[in-house]
């Protein structure tokens, strides 16, 4: 109906929007003057970490919030002004889906067919390729609640294309979906724009989805810091990239020298080896101690282009340097020399009939960065929680620094630092009222405590924010304070659930970072991750589906098994999906 | 030990902090119960003030214009309409026009003259039927100063024995003196379950609660922490409620501050306990106020507030057994207006003490159980 | 409403329907609103209509007699047979005050020393009565028991000595509506109303939170349903339900605590319908202003409950009330819906009564369901 109105061949044009939300320290700019156009029939990414705008973006495309100022041009429509003609046309999902999830598959559907006017005589005709591109077709009568994550996306998408429509908004699709999963949706999307030509809007915070679109638009605190096909990207950073291999020295205490160096824009860590992104073509000018480690050119990945832009906009080296030392207590009571940090025997948890964690044996070495992977519902939560002794296990044994956790929590607690998936401090609290807090609580007082505080806001470099709620501060400062807090009581052992999520790419070094400086110093780490090139940061790690351990090993060890002819250096990613497909199609089972 | 007390200190802290940082959350703890308290202690009446009546004489003597004289010249009373046939009275008390119509038949005077028995006809609307007590009585009271008026004119030997009645502690009976210390207590419990009810729920929904599980924090640590912070406050407010009552409201407090602050911690600590309770089972914060909802409805409807628990069926009255506003109440209202001292009040103190512990345990291997 | 669309018209009325079907199933699924629905007031109404008396009956009475008298006995006797009292012989009036100190009894008869010689010499013997005035409801009651108590007793004793009547005038009540003056007839149907309120905000105000929490109102805005569509969909199921448990309260006011009903179902569905609309409407607004549970929460709480059982004339009689907090009942629902019920059971299909307060109902769900349309744009935050 607003068709003859597309003339320009864009199906959104936004030029100069501004929208700014309230907060308790005045103002937050969520856009501040952001300007584009959408190619009609096209695919276009919006990439960027949480907090970036991608939401607010899509929501005020949608009319489901007003802007401050610029113009927005939906179809034709002004989605402030006129929000039911636009509605009417555009398929949205939301970033959490509306399913209602104690209806049936079937009444989910049935219930966007009617929102939707969508007669009921052509409803068969309709679902049935949807269907049968979701896979769908057998759990028409299943309660939405009892899908997987996967296929809670998959119907969250049918849900949203029931009338057609010639434009799509999706908002993070493949968030907390597992590998597999979210390669099949993204086929489904692919199919899906090739065969009724429409054009969809889709923003994601996996940079390594980039390359599945047609177009990309990076979005950045509230700015665009990129627009362009994914070859453009690629072209600016092309013979930027190199990798050092660290050959018997391990590449964690080789990459903080390297970082450092002239024109190094990025350093990151893959394997045994160290991987650096310069300023220019030139290769990095190595100090005398690395000069006869091999370096090679590689080929650039989307990530580059981002910090490449990154550096760029937000000025000098784009990098912080976070002091080195953490001051650790000497003469440690090094409790039971044992060799590991955490030992996990024939773990076994239940929950009513469904066992979450069957059977699972693995052990963490001391100094050790190990990593704990696997998707949304494998168990990985489920292990950790019973580790930090939250959750009792139903069968098994747990040692943590030596201890057994079931025996005696309150001491395997005292050489623990635990930092949950989700901010859990005090957010009414400031700063320093939860650092002075939980270091009372693992028992710090008087002087030793006011040092103690002290030294981690130095660290952490959080001193001009200690009278500052933490609820408030910004997403990376308050993963710092998260940190810090686990770290008051200078514990052996850090678990950390999905530390990194939702965090920039340039915060996530930082991050990766310090917990690797804490690895030199002895301090061994568990990490739960769901960004496969972080997996590539630990020494060892675990992939778990479904409860079960599905590999173990080094990073190295686990892509060998999946090098194929066709297939000759493959990801960790590719490693993954080769693996879970070997072990046996994914069953929808219950939660 | 020492250890230990600093440990829940820094806890109560924190608790404190969290309350009472948040401007929104501070307003909600102060400014509805004080409004609520002159609200509800002006209109939580029994007495009846400017009742609305109608008079329909059929009677032309002297006797019966003495007799509604009476009624027109009390400040009780407010004469709405004067009747002069049957049909009229029904539109009038059926639309709560007015709710007495006073009814003198026409052999009225003649009756007190020939010395027969002259009747008084009070038609009254029963449907809130306390308040038709209460007016009845208040009738009662006129046409028998009437009738003694007219035995002492007609020189008629007056009855043989009286009455002498008189009400101790609250000789004019205001229901104002039954109603205020209640509100105390009702307040205090509402507060001290907003402030434990949700706090449990709102830690596990913010993800803070396990991290406070991690610490070596023990369960005992953490109850004792987030009691503190809630006797605090609960104290502060039924401090300034029982000011207010005292000096805005001149209900009398005769007894001992001792005896009613004994009992104030005892009913804190049970409001506490309960509020934890109802913490500990819950797993979200909406859970958290249905079931806060689902105990202070009963405990405020059957904790004799308002209509005396000796007049439940009895399984009922068991069951007020485990309201711990049910004691705060005698122990208010015997404070307040019979001056006791703590001897009087022993039994109520104990199973004060007594729900106080026993949901504090409950609480406490909830907590232990949810943790395994 | 700019946003709105229009109401009516077929694909207005076939997506009324599908949020309609959808709502109700999720009823059907989710037993908790059931509970709240069905469960709840049965629970509340079966407690508060045994548990909640203003008539006392058996009150415990202390009577003292210094010297026995035939005529103080013949006065235990009327007290024994009066269903108001049980009285207990206490030797001394010492042990008497004790025990109404310890509130054994809520009141004491003292028949002195003297009693039965001042009776005979005609000299008007007075019996000292003493009654806790704590409860001042109580006392008053006793003090009316009492007074009926000691007619009665003289009458019979003028009866039998054949002395010209002693009380030239005398009362004779005729209480409208409840001749019995059974106080649990008019507390029932303020109960139902309390009840009523408390169900009423609870459905709404968590049903509309869970849909922001679980994201659905998100998706639904993106669809063609209007705001009003919504909140129809909405309403409609959840009005059913009230109905539903609205209708099982009366049935239990009636036939298990033996209210009488005097009026018609008719007038009884029509008001009740118009009262739900507002309890409904309260728990909307709230929860459509906070999307905040904790917030929400506590107004639900501050807002409903408390003021319904307080201020409504449930219990105490809003005519009491200083004019200051009587202008506050009536921005109260519940203090109308007391009213109607109290009328409707007990009195009958009065329109004088049932026209107003239905009106004011009325206005009070118009308002709020436009004061919700109005604040409630398919917008978020």
């Amino acid at each position: 109906m607003a068709g003859d109105r597309e003339s320009s061949g864009n199906v959104i044009s936004v030029r100069d929007l501004v929208r700014t939300f309230p907060s308790p320290r005045g103002t937050v700019t969520a856009l501040e003057g952001v300007s584009f156009e959408i190619r009609k029939g096209t695919v276009t990414g919006l990439i960027g970490p949480d907090g970036a705008g991608k939401t607010t973006l899509l929501r005020i495309l949608a009319g489901l919030i007003l802007r401050d100022s610029g113009t927005v041009n939906v179809m034709g429509y002004d989605p402030s002004a006129d929000p039911l003609p636009v509605q009417g046309s555009l398929g949205y999902m939301p970033q959490k889906f509306g399913l209602y999830e104690d209806l049936t598959v079937m009444e989910n559907l049935d219930l966007y067919a009617d929102l939707h006017a969508v007669p009921p005589s052509g409803r068969k005709d309709l679902y049935a390729p949807l269907l049968s591109m979701t896979g769908l077709g057998p759990f028409l009568g299943r309660l939405a609640g009892k899908l997987s994550g996967g296929m809670k996306q998959k119907l969250g998408v049918a849900c949203s294309l029931l009338h057609r429509p010639p434009l799509l908004l999706f908002d993070e699709p493949t968030v907390g979906v597992d590998p597999v999963s979210r390669r099949e949706l993204w086929e489904i999307l692919h199919t899906l724009v090739r065969e009724s030509g429409a054009t969809l809007f889709v923003s994601t915070s996996y940079l390594d989805e980039a390359e599945r679109c047609d177009d990309i638009l990076i979005l950045l605190d509230g700015r665009i810091l990129g627009a362009g096909s994914p070859a453009d990207f690629y072209t600016e950073v092309r013979g930027h990239a190199f990798e050092l291999e660290s050959a018997g020295q391990s590449p964690r205490s080789v990459e903080p020298g390297i970082s450092v160096l002239p024109g190094v824009v990025d350093t990151v860590l893959t394997g045994s080896r160290v991987r650096i992104l310069m300023e220019d073509r030139s290769p990095p000018v190595l100090p005398e101690e690395f000069e006869h480690f091999p370096l090679h050119p590689v080929a650039p990945r989307f990530e580059d282009a981002f910090m490449d832009r990154l550096r760029r906009t937000r000025g000098g080296d784009g990098k912080t340097r976070l002091p080195r030392q953490l001051h650790r207590k000497t003469g440690r009571s090094g409790q039971g020399e044992e060799e590991s940090a955490i030992l996990v025997e024939n773990l076994v948890r239940d929950f009513g009939t469904f066992r979450a964690v069957n059977d699972l044996s693995f052990e963490v070495k001391r100094g050790e960065v190990f990593g704990l992977l696997g998707a949304n519902g494998a168990g990985k939560t489920t292990t950790f929680r019973m580790l930090a002794g939250l959750l009792p296990p139903t069968g098994g044994t747990l040692r943590v620094a030596g201890q057994d956790v079931r025996k005696s929590p309150s001491k395997a607690r005292q050489n623990m630092g635990y930092m949950a998936q989700k901010f859990s401090l005090y957010g009414q609290l400031t700063v320093y009222q939860n650092l002075r807090f939980y270091g009372s609580a693992y028992g710090l007082s008087g002087k030793s405590r006011t040092d103690r505080i002290q030294e981690v806001l130095e660290f952490f470099e959080l001193v001009s924010y200690r009278d500052v709620s933490s609820g408030i501060l910004p997403l990376g400062f308050r993963q710092r304070l998260a940190l810090a807090v686990s770290l008051m009581h200078d514990p052996e052992i850090l678990l950390l659930d999905e530390p990194t999520s939702g965090v920039d790419p340039a915060a996530r070094r930082e991050f990766w970072r310090i917990i690797n400086g804490l690895a030199t110093e002895g301090v061994s780490v568990l990490v739960t991750t769901h960004f496969m090139e972080e997996a590539d940061y630990c020494d060892r790690l675990v992939i778990m589906a479904q409860g079960s351990l599905l590999a173990t090993g080094a990073p190295s060890e686990i892509k060998e098994r999946a090098r194929t002819p066709q297939l000759p250096s493959p990801s960790l990613e590719d490693a993954f999906v080769s693996l879970l497909s070997r072990a046996g199609p994914l069953q929808e089972t219950g939660k | 030990m020492r250890q230990d007390i600093v440990r829940i200190l820094e806890l109560a802290r924190k608790e404190f902090l969290a309350l009472l940082r948040d401007r929104k959350s501070r307003m909600v703890l102060i400014v509805p119960p004080l409004v609520q308290l002159l609200v509800f202690s002006y209109a939580a009446t029994f007495d009846l003030n400017r009742i609305s009546y109608a008079v329909w004489n059929e009677d032309t003597g002297i006797y019966s214009r003495q007799l509604l004289a009476r009624f027109s010249g009390s400040p009780n009373f407010r004469l709405v309409a004067t009747l002069s046939h049957r049909e009229e009275v029904a539109p009038l008390l059926d639309n709560r026009k007015v709710l007495l119509v006073v009814h003198l038949q026409s052999d009225f005077s003649r009756s007190i003259l020939t010395g027969t028995p002259a009747r008084v006809e009070a038609l009254l609307d029963g449907r809130q039927s306390n308040t038709a007590m209460i007016l009845l009585g208040y009738v009662q009271t006129i046409v028998s100063g009437f009738s003694e008026e007219i035995a002492a004119l007609r020189s008629i030997a007056p009855p043989i024995a009286s009455i002498d009645l008189r009400a101790w502690y609250n000789p004019n009976l205001k229901s104002r003196w039954f109603i205020v210390p209640g509100i105390v207590g009702l307040l205090t419990l509402v507060v001290s379950l907003l402030v434990t009810a949700l706090s449990v729920a709102r830690e596990r929904e913010e993800g803070t609660f396990d991290q406070l599980m991690v610490t070596p924090l023990s369960p005992f640590q953490i109850l004792m922490g987030k009691l503190v912070p809630g006797f605090v406050i609960g104290f502060g407010e039924a401090t300034l409620i029982i000011l207010v009552a005292r000096f805005l409201l001149h209900v009398p407090l005769r007894g001992t501050l001792g005896a009613l602050y004994l009992g104030l911690f005892l009913f804190i600590l049970s409001g506490l306990g309960v509020g934890l309770m109802i913490s500990a089972l819950v797993s979200t914060q909406q859970q958290g106020l249905l079931g806060a909802f689902l105990f202070l409805v009963p405990a405020i409807i059957l904790s004799g507030f308002a209509t005396p628990i000796a007049n439940m069926p009895q399984f009922i009255q068991d069951l007020t057994l485990l309201d711990p506003l049910r004691y705060f109440l005698v122990v208010l209202r015997q404070v307040f207006l019979r001056g006791a001292d703590i001897s009087l009040l022993w039994p109520e103190y104990g199973a004060l003490f007594l729900i106080g512990v026993l949901s504090l345990l409950i609480a406490g291997a909830f907590f232990r159980k949810r943790l395994g | 409403m700019k946003d709105g669309g229009g109401l009516g018209g077929r694909a207005s009325l076939l997506r009324i329907r599908a949020l309609i079907r959808k709502e109700t199933l999720q009823i059907l699924r989710d037993p908790s609103s059931l509970a709240i629905a069905f469960l709840l007031p049965f629970v509340l109404l079966l407690i508060f209509g045994y548990g909640v008396s203003l008539d006392a009956r058996h009150v415990p009475v202390a009577v003292v007699q210094d010297s026995r008298s035939p005529d103080s006995e013949g006065f235990m006797a009327g007290l024994r047979h009066s269903p108001w009292f049980s009285p207990t012989i206490y030797p001394d009036i010492h042990s008497a005050v004790e025990a109404l100190k310890r509130q054994d009894v809520d009141g004491i008869l003292w028949f002195r020393e003297n009693f039965g010689r001042e009776i005979h010499s005609s000299r008007n013997g007075p019996i000292h009565v003493v009654v806790d005035g704590v409860d001042d409801n109580t006392a008053r009651l006793v003090e009316g028991y009492l007074t009926n108590v000691w007619q009665t007793w003289i009458t019979l004793r003028n009866e039998r000595g054949r002395e010209s009547s002693v009380f030239p005038v005398t009362l004779e009540p005729r209480i409208w509506f409840n001749p019995d003056n059974r106080s649990r007839d008019f507390l029932v149907p303020g109960l139902i109303a309390v009840i009523m309120t408390l169900i009423g905000a609870l459905l709404t105000a968590l049903v509309v939170a869970r849909e922001w929490e679980r994201g659905t109102m998100e998706s639904l805005f993106v669809t063609p349903a209007s705001m009003g569509e919504i909140l129809i969909g909405k309403f409609i199921p959840y009005f059913v339900l009230g109905m539903s448990g609205m209708a099982l309260s009366v049935l239990m006011g009636h036939f298990l605590f033996g209210v009488p009903f005097r009026g018609s179902i008719f007038v009884l569905g029509l008001t009740s319908a118009l009262f739900l609309s507002a309890a409904l409407g309260m728990g909307l607004l709230i929860s459509t202003v906070s999307k905040n549970q904790f917030v929400a929460g506590q107004i639900a709480i501050v807002s409903t409950f408390l003021p319904a059982f307080i201020l409504s004339g449930f219990i105490f009689d809003v005519h009491s009330m200083p004019k200051m907090i009587r202008g506050i009942t009536h921005i109260i629902p519940a203090s109308y819906f007391v009213t109607i019920l109290q009328t409707v059971f007990l009195a009958g299909d009065i329109p004088g009564v049932i026209v107003p307060n239905s009106l004011a109902l009325a206005l009070f769900s118009v308002f709020l369901f436009a004061v919700i349309l109005r604040i409630s744009r398919k917008r978020i935050g």
